[in-house]
């Protein structure tokens, strides 16, 4: 437990400055933005289906 | 472009700012945690997605209770079904987190113990909706279920862990946010992201919700 009362000097703590100073960091960030993007995509494809599903049951089910 | 409801708007807009600001904002040097510090952005709010979820499903449970209307049953269903999943998820990203940081993926920690006693709690009730061919008794019977399920998680999840040492950052004695030395910087990430990734858990619950209806509308069309 003692370890985390240990003061956290900056100068010391290893962070992911390397791939921040090259700028790759950028490259995972565009991956995991273009897969959120496509889960958007899908989610917005099922509204629509969903949509027109819901619909065309309503339309269904008040005729008879 | 199908017609949404704004609050999906909202979570696809905070998402995508959360996203890139949870990896590029500036965040508090500290030792062992290092970068993973981050993990506040992205495994904290499947749990706070959870409890969201999860008390929507049982306000649905206590709303069936009282007017016996199918659809919060369907509702109390869907949240819980969301819920869940934001729950296994929020297990597994904090095993790999504890990977790195505590050493081990799973070290018996009360906290871990807890969740996944919760989680086995909403499998059952899972299980539990299953073994109903009745829709009335179902509905009847994992309404009551879910309502004690509910009351079970919060003392799992708050109360216990907090009464007993823990690992866990906000446990073992301290009651709040305090020991993550949530600074100003994180916070302004943080709680976008938790009300980013609860607005998309009621989203996925509101199609699966939606799926259910037009599924009991063509059966009963169907069946009579």
């Amino acid at each position: 437990m003692s370890i985390l009362y240990l003061k956290n000097t900056t100068a010391i703590v290893e962070m992911a400055d390397l791939m921040r100073s090259n700028g790759k960091i950028y490259v995972l960030l565009a991956v995991v933005l273009l897969i959120f993007a496509g889960i958007v995509f899908f989610l917005m494809f099922m509204e629509y289906r969903l949509s027109k599903l819901e619909k065309e049951v309503e339309d269904h089910t008040a005729k008879n | 472009m199908p017609r949404l409801n704004p609050y999906k708007w909202l979570a696809i807009l905070l998402l995508s700012l959360v996203i890139p600001m949870g990896w590029m904002g500036d965040v508090p040097r500290k030792i062992i945690l290092n970068e993973s510090i981050r993990n506040l952005y992205f495994h904290v709010p499947m749990w706070f997605g959870m409890i969201f979820l999860l008390a929507a499903s049982a306000w649905h449970s206590l709303c069936y209770l009282r007017d016996r209307q199918m659809h919060h049953d369907r509702l109390a269903d869907s949240y819980s079904i969301v819920g869940l999943l934001f729950g296994l998820l929020g297990l597994t990203t904090g095993m790999i987190w504890a990977q790195f940081t505590w050493g081990a993926w799973w070290s018996g920690d009360p906290k871990q113990n807890a969740s996944a006693i919760a989680l086995l709690m909403y499998l059952a009730y899972r299980v539990l909706r299953s073994s109903f061919p009745q829709p009335d008794t179902r509905a009847r019977v994992s309404a009551v279920y879910n309502l004690f399920a509910f009351a079970s998680l919060i003392p799992l999840l708050f109360i216990l862990p907090r009464l007993t040492d823990s690992l866990h950052p906000g446990n073992g004695g301290n009651p709040g946010f305090n020991s993550y030395d949530l600074d100003g910087r994180m916070r302004l990430i943080f709680y976008p992201a938790v009300l980013a990734f609860t607005l998309l858990g009621f989203w996925l619950a509101d199609l699966y919700a939606r799926l259910r209806r037009v599924n009991q509308i063509l059966q009963e069309h169907y069946t009579r």
